[in-house]
């Protein structure tokens, strides 16, 4: 049996360590990323549009459970701007510009993903 | 042959009422970060509670039931599955935690919020086909370990004052 004070240390540590992993994380995500060129519509899996970050517009998505989203390009970012699902946590998710960057709902199995212009495919899982 | 220890159902039953009445405390805070997944987990309190005063297979038994009746009760089918990873990645971390003693309540609770974040992001990239939702990890380690030591600090208090015979 280890005594408190041991544990409350190992604690420390693995506290320690967990933020330490957050910030790494966090640093490798920061330095790698670009701004992307196109924004990807991924529902349920599979990508159903793409549209260029370069045009201003609102586009809404109707998902096949009665579900709506509506997002908005605007100066290269992207953002969830209305949504009729119960929780509304894509809405409050912030604006996504650099490739990679998503914004989720999950009630309506929707993604919207930054893209690269070059290569679209390379982002696409099967 | 083993006895049906009447007091042991009861004391179970009571916590998993507890751990749903604290899942449905919790809907009812406005804490939609912006962030999917992000929850303090109140109901770990019960659940650690009960893996350090009975065990591993019945903080299992409660944290399913209590996942099953939520979904049943307010939920959705979606939900559930994330839960149900969440809650297994989670509880399976924190009772290899506590066997191996090297770490007190308050470590166990961390690790057991973190993983219950990884689980559900893990079960999101499944779902819905996409591994860059691994984008969200570092603030879902982040809130996991932050909400880990507060319900670590209230499960280790009521583990040393209230006491199951």
């Amino acid at each position: 049996m280890e005594s408190l004070n041991t544990k409350r240390k190992n604690d420390l540590i693995l506290i320690a360590g967990l933020i330490l992993a957050a910030m790494l994380v966090s640093a490798i995500l920061f330095f790698t990323r670009q701004t992307g060129g196109k924004v990807a519509v991924i529902q349920d899996g599979k990508q159903i549009a793409e549209y260029g970050l370069n045009k201003n517009q609102s586009i809404t998505i109707p998902a096949p459970n009665g579900g709506e989203n509506t997002f908005i390009i605007a100066d290269g970012t992207v953002k969830m701007t209305d949504a009729n699902c119960p929780d509304k946590l894509c809405v409050h998710q912030p604006e996504i510009s650099y490739n990679g960057q998503t914004i989720v709902c999950l009630p309506h199995k929707l993604v919207l993903k930054i893209i690269s212009e070059e290569n679209p495919e390379v982002d696409v899982t099967v | 042959m083993r006895k049906y220890n009447t007091k042991k159902l009861a004391s179970l039953a009571i916590c998993i009422a507890i751990a749903m009445i604290l899942s449905y405390l919790e809907s009812l805070l406005p804490l939609s970060f912006t962030v999917p997944g992000i929850k303090i987990g109140l109901a770990n309190i019960a659940i650690i509670f009960i893996l350090y005063k009975f065990g591993w297979k019945e903080a299992a038994v409660v944290s399913l039931l209590r996942i099953l009746w939520l979904a049943v009760l307010f939920g959705n089918g979606m939900t559930l599955i994330y839960s149900i990873c969440g809650a297994v990645l989670s509880l399976t971390g924190m009772a290899l935690l506590k066997k191996f003693n090297l770490l007190s309540e308050i470590g166990v609770s961390v690790t057991g919020g973190v993983l219950h974040n990884v689980g559900q992001i893990v079960a999101a990239m499944l779902l819905l086909d996409t591994a860059q939702i691994a984008y969200y990890l570092p603030v879902l380690i982040l809130s996991g370990t932050g909400a880990g030591i507060v319900i670590g600090v209230i499960a280790s208090i009521l583990i040393n004052r209230i006491h199951v015979t």
